[in-house]
């Protein structure tokens, strides 16, 4: 079987949340959270603004120019926020990256 | 007074019936008939309930839960309710068709066990031959349909040699995700123990082995590890404390507030049907009696750790006091932790020899001859 390589999240790669990972709201507690395997992330206004975005069709650079066009804040700092959650989520394995075409 | 919480997860025993027999299994003792099990219908209302009380995953497990016909419909109602749902499984009574049906019920993930990195180990330590070719096969499955995969590896002294080879054979079958846990010893672990406890420089040599792994293998596999508390100084958060986050359904019913609960023989347990999972979960005796940090006697009720570790594990004080209500002996600060201590160091060397490694097997007879034996405490 071919071994998996390490995820490396750049302005080109395409999030997406493949299967076994499932954005729920969560009515009893009032939160969004990202529900994986033996796992539960509650996950905050930024967080959620991130992750609902990663459609497996938008890279990360769109979504990134997004972000910064819709709560206008510069795009150097929503781009590091963005990297940095992405890279975390891939690493806990529950993010699939395709790349830009 | 801590606020109720509502329970995120839920554990569904669907049966106790399995083809393998490990001696660690965390079945009670005295393991529920097949013709007790509730029906299809009634595990269906169940998990409506579960997820009205704002439960957001489902564990189907038992014994072998793939042994109930019914799975692939309790799977569906699952994801009709919003449930996500995991598979904790031995795999060898499953076929690519099954587990095809399951993943289209909506089925999110599978967990598969494995007794140790060979044939010849795994078979043994399951007491199931030819099953370690059949999870085999069944981790090819689950990766074909495009489920996420975990493999679970419960590791005691008669396999933690193989660690290194546990986690290759993971990487191996493309698991994104295992479960390293060392033997929590209850009821068969707890009669087993003396066959199962690792020697102190057996757990250093196994949480250096699982440091390295998850530093080479970031990004790829997720290594989850549970330590046994027999050589710890602070016992673990059982459970998340106990009623807070976590339930448990018996196949014939029982509500529980952890799967060992029933080892606790004083406690008495309320059923579904009888009442609805929510006055369960709020007003049963049993869930009452350790929630939050009332009941905590001293040395308990003053620590900092209070609501860190919420007074550690109640199951494992009454099998080693005979009190549910006394601190866990695995918490330095327990009169009995020294004894506890020497407990696990003795009967890790396996002085008796062959005797001391073998293993009294889960059967139906075994555990009803062993639940008649009250078990010596400590200290006495």
């Amino acid at each position: 079987m071919e071994k998996s390589a390490r995820i490396t999240i750049t302005e080109d790669s395409v999030p997406g949340l493949p299967r076994g990972v499932k954005l729920r709201f969560d009515k009893q507690r009032d939160q969004w959270v990202l529900l994986a395997p033996e796992r539960l992330f509650v996950l905050d206004a930024i967080a959620l603004e991130i992750v609902k975005r990663c459609d497996g069709e938008a890279s990360v650079a769109q979504i990134v120019n997004d972000l910064a066009e819709t709560f206008a804040a510069p795009r150097d700092v929503i781009l590091k926020d963005v990297g940095a959650l992405l890279q975390d989520l891939a690493d806990k394995r529950i993010l699939s990256a395709g790349r830009a075409a | 007074m801590t606020e109720l919480s509502f329970p995120l997860a839920v554990l569904a025993e669907l049966t106790h019936r399995c083809p393998l027999q490990c001696p660690y299994c965390s079945n009670p003792l005295a393991l529920e008939a097949g013709s007790a099990e509730l029906t299809t219908s009634q595990w269906k209302a169940v998990i409506g309930e579960a997820a009205d009380l704002g439960a957001l995953q489902i564990h189907f497990s038992g014994g072998e839960p793939t042994a109930r016909r019914d799975l692939e419909e309790l799977v569906a109602a699952a994801a009709a309710a919003g449930l996500y749902s995991n598979l904790i499984t031995a795999g060898v009574l499953l076929t690519r068709d099954r587990l095809d049906a399951l993943a289209e019920a909506g089925l999110d993930h599978v967990q598969l066990s494995f007794q140790d990195s060979e044939a010849a180990g795994c078979d043994r330590i399951g007491g199931y031959q030819g099953g370690f070719a059949r999870k085999l096969d069944c981790a090819g499955w689950v990766k074909d349909a495009g489920l996420p995969l975990t493999l679970n590896m419960v590791v005691h002294r008669q396999n933690l040699a193989h660690l290194e080879d546990l986690l290759a054979l993971a990487e191996r079958l493309g698991a994104e995700r295992v479960e390293i846990a060392h033997v929590q010893y209850y009821g068969w672990a707890y009669l087993n123990r003396a066959a199962l406890m690792p020697t102190r420089d057996q757990l250093e040599e196994a949480t250096a082995v699982v440091e390295a792994a998850r530093e080479r293998l970031k990004g790829i596999m997720v290594i989850d590890y549970v330590v046994p508390d027999y050589y710890a100084r602070r016992p673990k958060s059982c459970m998340g404390g106990w009623g807070r986050q976590f339930l448990n359904i018996s196949p014939a019913g029982k509500v529980l507030p952890c799967h060992a609960a029933e080892s606790i023989t004083d406690l008495t347990f309320d059923r579904v049907g009888e009442k609805s999972l929510r006055d369960i979960w709020e007003n049963s005796s049993a869930f009452k009696a350790y929630r939050s940090t009332d009941w905590m006697p001293e040395p308990c009720r003053s620590c900092e750790r209070k609501e860190i570790d919420w007074g550690g594990c109640r199951c494992q004080a009454f099998a080693l006091t005979g009190d549910a209500g006394t601190v866990d002996p695995a918490c330095a600060k327990s009169p009995l932790h020294e004894e506890m201590q020497a407990l696990a160091t003795a009967e890790s060397g396996g002085k008796s020899g062959k005797a001391g490694s073998d293993f009294t097997y889960r059967t139906r007879k075994a555990g009803e001859a062993a639940a008649q034996k009250v078990p010596e405490p400590l200290g006495g």
